[in-house]
């Protein structure tokens, strides 16, 4: 941090609430012009509240808030975007049925003086400057028709190239492959040397280290540490998170592992030959029980839409599923559920119901299971406790809204609602991602309790780390196809992105 | 467990008014259509002394009986996020069809097909469940979008009646159908307690069922409820075919509570069912409200329109007010929503 220079943004004392939930307690944040501010902390810890204070998201809190010495209050995003200020958020937010450049530009599409958009314009200058960040696309393509990861990229590329003085940036290497992290790393440097205030959330501590000039920690909705990166290190900011021992953190970070060899279990789910325009080519696997099978890849490798053929929400175009030996043709998820598969998507948005309690999150996949015609609540509820207190839900309260939990905690709900009457085959799309330490460590356990109950396990993720910390075997995807599979041998984190 | 400290519990003291506010907040959709309703009543009782007799709580009750029990499956239809149009054509059609399958005075022109009451009864019900069906398919199967699907439909079911009546009017229907749609019992019209009996089954299958509830969680988190392994196509399915039966009810009984069965006759009804059901606080976005919403909503709109009558006002206005009235619940049903969004963050 350029010593001595005044902050262009200063909080102070800043509280807020969700429903009685305190997700910021009392503190004080400052951003100096041209430095990038990581922001550590587990799930839950209040890193993403504050930042949605900065960028206007939430408008009712209490506290300071001062811009360029002046104290100010923003009653919206816009007000926000006025200020100079954006910022892209954990989850993904573009228009999929625009095309590339109109998503650049969305909001202030260049137009002429009768109000008419340059399209030619636009087109050019979109493509100029996705090419300045090492994207080359055809800037009239449809905008969904790429890849997530590129996806991504460019809803970063919009806000990085938006001409905004503090940008935000919540977790925005989550589905990038290493060498967009590289460029986007590069791209921050410029935008910082230029003066240009950047903060920087990321669970990969290692980025945090390498990119940013200061390092805030978080943790229970307090600021509990804030150092120049330079002078801390990865151990001392994991102990700073969590605010305790972390003997049971290492297995996490395994970086040499010893896959076993394979099991003489029965096989519980046989796939030969899928194949899926575009997306996948001729895959075959099984998975035995007892057995977790990790599936890695990069963003796009296929990896999606292989977990949703396996769960009935995709047909394939050609090859078959067996269960236990036994041919299916699933023509619904709810056939795939009656077969015994339980499936947990990627995103969170897409498998919870939010505003409903916690208990109807829980009991729905197993209503048919605990009642014909009419419910039975307070069935339900036991069921849901049970699940909450095995799996260390918190708040431990079923009657919440879902809502009002952190993520780490929605996410363990989405597993909590497979396992009151277990599976046979369990399939985990990005079981950890965006959790902070502590719940990936939670899950690891939870997971490897359902395999040393005799489940099969399929880990699908683009997280290497994940996949080795959960994973008895692994195999690659590359584009679609199998490229790579581990067994009953040494690997590293080094080998399995070698083989990607 | 690392994230559990993440969650503060908060002090006792300050617990109290935090919750109450919270769950004004969340309560908004229920709490709004019920003012409506008693700032309404209030208004046309002071400006009416006819207005507040026991004899028009009975005329207001019977006004609503019939777009009460059309409302009935159009709330299931709503709470999943889906529309359904066809409801007033389909009432139609199947009133139409009850009487073409009854014998008619030989004064009334039209080719039809006398049957035992029984037998009309149940090839009417057959054709809106048959309709309904059709909606079904649609939705599901083909994938065309409810709003287009159930426009379809209300052509191809005013079709259908015009082809059975031909521009005349049948008058008689089965004497099932005649004592439930114009009788009363202890002075209380029947058509009213088959409405309030249909409204209760609503309520208690959306309460208290596995349906119910899988209703609910369709219309709050369609890709959800399809990840958690519910069968959402079979679930839409049958609530466009709920629907299009329960219209049907309200279109036998509405012939014989009309005296009449012929084109065109339910077409006010379309409005009126929709703006029941969304007047009482139901989630055009699914998975909020319910049947006591709609009870709420069908006597804000009962009261509208008879308290209307009762005050002297230009008839031609009327019509602008109840736009107005409806207008002022969209605006709160978008409002409770967001409000309640805030508060799930």
């Amino acid at each position: 941090m350029p010593a001595g220079l005044k902050p262009i943004l200063e909080l102070q004392e800043i509280t807020k609430a969700f429903g009685g939930v305190e997700a910021l307690r009392g503190v004080d944040f400052a951003l100096s012009p041209g430095e990038i501010h990581g922001l550590v902390g587990e799930n839950g810890a209040g890193k993403s509240t504050l930042m949605k204070i900065i960028a206007g998201v939430h408008a009712d809190f209490s506290g300071r808030f001062i811009l360029d010495g002046r104290e100010t209050r923003f009653r919206s995003v816009r007000d926000a975007h006025a200020a100079g200020i954006a910022m892209v958020h954990q989850e993904l937010s573009v228009a999929p049925d625009l095309s590339v450049a109109e998503n650049v530009f969305l909001g202030n599409q260049p137009t002429n003086r009768f109000g008419f958009v340059q399209w030619r314009r636009m087109a050019r200058e979109a493509g100029e400057q996705l090419k300045r960040f090492g994207i080359d696309v055809d800037p009239m393509s449809r905008l969904g028709d790429l890849p997530i990861g590129l996806q991504q990229l460019i809803e970063i590329a919009r806000v990085l190239f938006s001409g905004a003085r503090i940008i935000i940036l919540d977790e925005p290497t989550s589905a990038l492959s290493p060498p967009e992290v590289e460029r986007l790393f590069a791209t921050l440097k410029r935008l910082r040397d230029e003066g240009t205030s950047i903060v920087f959330i990321s669970h990969f501590i290692e980025d945090i280290l390498r990119v940013s000039n200061v390092v805030t920690v978080f943790r229970n909705g307090r600021k509990v540490a804030e150092t120049r990166a330079a002078d801390t290190n990865k151990p001392a900011l994991i102990e700073a998170m969590i605010g305790h021992g972390r003997e049971a953190l290492e297995e996490t970070y395994t970086h040499d592992i010893m896959l076993p060899p394979p099991a003489e279990r029965p096989v519980v789910l046989n796939a030969s030959g899928l194949s899926l325009a575009r997306s996948l080519r001729d895959v075959s696997f099984d998975v035995r029980a007892g057995e977790v099978l990790g599936i890695y890849g990069f963003m796009g490798c296929g990896q999606l839409e292989l977990a949703r053929i396996l769960f009935g929400k995709l047909k394939p175009d050609q090859g078959s599923l067996a269960i236990a030996g036994e041919q299916k043709a699933f023509r619904s998820t709810a056939g795939a559920r009656r077969a015994g598969i339980a499936f947990v998507p990627e995103s969170r948005r897409d498998m919870l119901f939010h505003q409903e309690p916690v208990y109807k999150n829980i009991s729905i996949s197993v209503l048919d299971r605990i009642s014909s015609l009419l419910l039975k609540p307070s069935r339900e509820r036991k069921i849901a406790a049970r699940q909450v207190d095995q799996l260390r839900i918190r708040p431990a309260a079923v009657e919440l809204d879902l809502g009002m939990l952190s993520g780490g905690n929605q996410q363990k709900v989405a597993l909590a609602k497979w396992l009151s009457y277990p599976p046979r085959l369990l399939v985990l799309c990005e079981p950890t991602r965006g959790m902070d330490v502590g719940a990936k460590n939670d899950v690891i356990h939870i997971v490897r309790d359902l395999r040393a109950k005799g489940l099969a396990v399929i880990v699908l993720s683009t997280e290497p780390e994940t996949v080795l910390s959960l994973a008895d075997r692994i195999i690659v995807l590359k584009r679609g196809a199998v490229v790579r599979e581990f067994s009953n041998e040494r690997i590293s984190k080094d080998r399995l992105l070698e083989a990607a | 467990m690392t994230s559990g400290e993440s969650v503060t519990v908060p002090a006792p003291d300050r617990k109290r008014p935090h919750r109450l506010a919270v769950m004004l907040r969340s309560q908004m959709r229920n709490i709004a259509p019920f003012l409506t309703l008693i700032c309404l009543f209030g208004f046309f009782a002071a400006a009416s002394p006819s207005f507040a007799t026991l004899d028009n709580l009975g005329n207001i009750l019977t006004q609503i009986s019939v777009t009460g029990i059309i409302a009935v499956g159009l709330t299931f239809v709503i709470l999943c996020a889906e529309i359904d149009l066809s409801i007033a054509a389909i009432a139609n059609v199947t009133g139409i069809a009850v009487a073409y399958f009854t014998l008619q005075e030989s004064y009334v022109n039209i080719a039809n097909v006398p049957m035992p009451g029984w037998a009309a009864i149940l090839l009417a019900l057959a054709l809106c469940a048959l309709l309904g069906l059709v909606n079904a398919f649609g939705l599901t199967v083909i994938g065309i979008p409810s709003f287009i699907m159930t426009l379809a439909m209300m052509q191809i079911a005013a079709g259908i009646s015009a082809l059975l009546v031909r521009g005349q009017i049948a008058y008689k229907v089965p004497p099932l159908v005649t004592t439930l749609g114009s009788t009363s019992i202890g002075g209380i019209p029947w058509i009213v307690i088959v409405a309030a009996l249909m409204l209760l089954g609503g309520h208690l299958v959306l309460t208290y069922t596995r349906f119910g509830r899988y209703v609910y969680m369709v219309g709050g988190n369609r890709e959800a409820a399809e990840y958690s392994g519910l069968n959402v196509k079979l679930i839409l399915g049958s609530v466009m075919v709920i629907s299009a039966v329960c219209a049907g009810i309200g279109g036998m009984l509405g012939v014989a509570h009309f005296g009449s069965a012929q084109q065109n006759e339910f077409d006010t009804y379309l409005l009126d069912s929709i703006a029941a059901v969304v007047v009482g606080g139901t989630s055009l976005f699914g998975g909020r409200g319910g049947i006591g919403n709609t009870i709420v909503g069908l006597f804000v709109l009962g009261v509208l329109n008879n308290g209307l009558d009762h005050v002297n006002i230009d008839s031609f206005l009327k019509i602008l007010i109840r736009g107005l009235i409806l207008l002022a619940a969209l605006v709160i049903n978008v409002y409770a929503q967001r409000l309640r969004e805030r508060t799930a963050d």
